[in-house]
């Protein structure tokens, strides 16, 4: 007989206002094992994570720790209990060193109250030695790689003595490197007897780390299994409820003449020199590695930053610089990085950020026309497939994969000649992301150019006609789709030449 | 179309939704008038009610391009001083002998010139409006005192006078109401109806998403500033006839009292909520309260007490009024279906 799982959940519920998000879940996390949750964006993962770590009170079912019902009125109760939840970002002080980040607020004390440095360093030195990781508990929190934030916030969550230890999508905004060094640290944490449950819309992922793997499909329990057997496909069968369309569907489409032409475009410190076409039924992918600017220069073509050098021509027709609306009246669209920041206003319906991008075609006599504004933003809704309650519901109710949904809605409603995506697959799940992809090939299809930036290279080689990379800002290289690997694009991405 | 999990026995949101802060307002304001009528001599008389509306009026010219302000996220405290340099001129081309049919023309031009200075330092030089327009409050004031001294100009033409301060017969309703109306309805068209005025929700909710839509955001952000200081020195004329006075410090400290009124009306301080109904509820109930207050000998200072704590409550009552919709609306959901 195993011994009771550490932490479980039967029968679990949990419906907000008319939407059921949780329906009768059950799920078991044992000492030693890693778990994975697996599920698209609307799924029911966040509500199940919230509801495991106290900031959730479910409808019903229940809740049992070492095997005893346990109810928690808040996060702290789950903390006491040994829960600990790492998120995809974390929240540390930047200011602060890592030692006083993890014991911030609970700092060993001295006399009057003054706070014992040597005691701090000491304890967090200990917990990175148990992590087996070598980091320096003075060093100050900026700076620090996503990867090592995220294992100082274990470590935060070690030293409260947690027995289990909930990632959601931890690696999403993580390299490879980084990703096998906060592996490392959840085996380690593993061996020595934690219960780990693991979130990633990387199915590699879940299959490198995890025994088991727990499959949610619209707030359902589809299936709790060994992850020994399985394959990919099985997963994703089991998240999408239907065999997934090949990924990457980018047929191959009459190149017609130059949409999008730009030509040594530079903006100081940031990009230089940059020149380059889209034509007409093309993807073209923009890689490179984080930072190498290539966001940046998206921003300068759509005019949302100012360029110092350089033209921008969309059919022909010359751009300003720095003016978004003649860009947009030029037949330009860009779907930014950040949905949260740049794509939507949260607070506001779905209808009306999808009406954003139409303030100047839904007018009657200099009036908003409701009517037809609603039935614009319907149609891109249906359209896209948005999964909503009611289109005046406001935009920040929905799944992150349903938002970015909505961004695209937004920006396909102005039937744009020029499409410029950014990272529009980033922490979406599989069975959206292949619509993404087949949305992007049939756009392509009907003549758009499409230019798309992406740090998920089998994206990049599936999808684009041609590959551009840049590098420190310049751009070094354009690979032909029958040429494009992997290994020439990372050569390229990283300033070895290819 | 949407294929989403919904229970039919979930009781629909339509209730928790009605109950909004501008809606809160009115109904206290109604409240208000009902009881001021029945309880407070002197208070339902058509004199008294037009005393009520003429003295509200400065406040509530001004709160029409606040409000919009507020919602994009932007404040502008210089208002009173605006209004108060407008005076000023005023009086001061009226003794140089000049024609009150030119003096007025060049009195709104002025105050477009105040609102382009504050604008352009907004825009441009990406300075808060609020430290901003702190500075112009006392630089515009300081004007005006330079302009004028300490004199005070009375003798404008009576059919001006008249028409500032009279009524229509025997009615409650001042003269001056009448164009009032007007402007709140173009006020509210733009704010609710236009292109305009959505993208002015856009750029107080989220101003990078408004920019990343092509909205025009430092254009929009000018014009409404530009409209505020010709809104302040259309004010600043109103007030000189309407007293019959044209001093330098005329309209001290009004700015207080229309950002009060536009926050107790619902007005999100932090932009991107609100609507211009709630702002003028808000400036009305602020008026009648004031008027039901001298009438029941309620002295100055406790007045001010009075103002103050509605301030605070209704910084307030839109958070509370949104969690009790929030618990109502968890508390509805966690009901048993049966």
């Amino acid at each position: 007989m195993r011994e009771p799982p550490v932490l479980a959940v039967q029968g679990l519920s949990k419906s907000f206002g008319a939407v059921r998000a949780l329906h009768d879940v059950s799920l078991e996390l044992y000492a030693g094992e890693a778990h994975a949750l697996a599920g698209e964006n609307g799924a029911g993962k966040s509500t199940l994570i919230k509801t495991l770590a106290g900031v959730h009170r479910p409808d019903a079912g229940e809740l049992t720790l070492d095997g005893s019902p346990v109810v928690f009125h808040g996060p702290g109760d789950a903390r006491d209990a040994g829960v600990a939840v790492i998120y995809q970002e974390p929240t540390l002080f930047p200011d602060l060193s890592v030692a006083e980040n993890i014991f911030m607020g609970r700092q060993p004390r001295r006399s009057l109250g003054r706070v014992d440095h040597k005691a701090v360093h000491a304890a967090a030195d200990a917990l990175f030695k148990r992590l087996a990781v070598d980091l320096d508990p003075e060093q100050p929190a900026r700076g620090l790689s996503i990867a090592d934030q995220q294992i100082v916030e274990i470590a935060k969550a070690l030293s409260f003595d947690a027995r289990v230890l909930i990632m959601d999508e931890p690696t999403a905004a993580l390299t490879g490197s980084e990703v096998a060094r906060l592996f490392g640290v959840v085996r380690t944490l593993r061996e020595q007897g934690a219960a780990v449950l693991f979130i990633s819309h990387r199915l590699e992922e879940i299959f490198e780390l995890c025994q088991r793997v727990t499959t949610l499909r619209d707030g359902g329990l589809i299936a709790s299994e060994p992850l020994e057997g399985l394959t990919e496909d099985d997963l994703v069968r089991r998240m999408v409820g239907r065999d997934l369309d090949e990924l990457y569907p980018k047929q191959d489409t009459e190149v017609g003449e130059v949409a999008l032409s730009v030509r040594r475009l530079t903006r100081e410190g940031v990009f230089t020199d940059v020149s380059f076409d889209v034509r007409r039924g093309e993807i073209v992918g923009l890689a490179g590695l984080v930072g190498a600017g290539r966001s940046e220069v998206a921003r300068a073509v759509f005019g949302v930053d100012r360029w110092d050098a350089g033209t921008v021509e969309v059919q022909g027709k010359a751009l300003l610089n720095g003016a978004p609306s003649t860009a947009m009246a030029a037949g330009l669209a860009l779907v930014p990085e950040d949905r949260r920041a740049q794509g939507l206003v949260m607070d506001m319906s779905i209808e009306r950020n999808i009406g954003l991008t139409g303030l100047r075609t839904t007018v009657r006599a200099g009036l908003m026309d409701r009517g037809a504004e609603r039935s614009r933003s319907l149609d891109w809704a249906v359209r896209l497939q948005v999964k909503y309650a009611r289109i005046a519901d406001a935009v920040g109710t929905l799944s992150g994969g349903n938002q970015q949904k909505v961004v695209l809605a937004k920006w396909l409603a102005t039937k744009p000649q020029v499409l410029i995506v950014d990272e529009p697959t980033r922490g979406i799940d599989v069975g959206t992301k292949a619509e993404v992809h087949r949305l992007l090939s049939e756009l392509a299809a009907e003549g758009v150019a499409v230019l798309m930036i992406s740090s998920d290279l089998p994206e990049i080689l599936g999808m684009a006609d041609r590959v551009l990379v840049m590098h420190e800002g310049r751009l070094t290289a354009e690979i032909p789709r029958a040429r494009a690997t992997e290994e020439s694009v990372m050569a390229a991405a990283t300033g070895r030449t290819a | 179309m949407a294929d989403f999990k919904a229970d039919p026995k979930a009781p629909r949101l339509t209730l928790t939704r009605a109950v909004r802060w501008d809606t809160v307002v009115g109904a206290l304001l109604v409240v208000l008038l009902l009881m001021s009528f029945s309880f407070v001599d002197g208070f339902g008389n058509a004199l008294n009610l037009s005393f009520l509306i003429g003295n509200t009026l400065p406040i509530a010219l001004i709160a029409l391009p606040m409000t919009l302000l507020v919602v994009s996220g932007e404040i502008d405290l210089s208002v009173a001083s605006t209004a108060g340099l407008s005076g000023a001129v005023m009086g001061a081309l009226w003794n140089a002998g000049m024609a009150i049919e030119t003096i007025i023309p060049l009195v709104l031009l002025l105050g477009v010139l105040c609102g382009l200075v504050n604008g352009l330092l907004v825009t441009r030089l990406g300075l808060p409006s609020l430290a901003v327009t702190i500075g112009t409050m006392a630089a515009y004031r300081g004007i005006a005192q330079i302009v004028l001294g300490s004199d005070a100009v009375t003798d404008f033409p009576s059919q001006y006078l008249d028409f500032a301060a009279g009524r229509i017969g025997d009615t409650f309703l001042p003269y001056a109401f009448l164009p009032f109306l007007a402007l709140l309805a173009i006020a509210v068209l733009v704010l609710h109806a236009t292109p305009f005025g959505r993208s002015l929700f856009a750029i107080g909710a989220n101003e990078e998403a408004a920019r990343f839509a092509g909205v025009r955001v430092k254009r929009h952000k000018l014009w409404l500033f530009v409209a505020t200081g010709l809104m302040a020195a259309l004010t600043g004329i109103f007030w000189a006839l309407h007293y019959a006075s044209a001093r330098y410090d005329n309209a001290t400290g009004l700015e207080l009292s229309v950002v009060a009124a536009v926050l107790l009306g619902g007005i999100d301080f932090d932009g991107g909520k609100g609507t211009l109904g709630g702002a003028i509820a808000g400036v009305f109930l602020l008026g009648a309260l004031q008027n039901a207050m001298s009438l029941l000998n309620v002295s100055a200072q406790s007045q001010i007490v009075v103002t103050g704590v509605l301030l605070v409550v209704s910084v307030l009552g839109p958070r509370v009024a949104r969690q009790i919709a929030v618990a109502r609306a968890g508390r509805r959901a966690a009901a048993p279906a049966r």
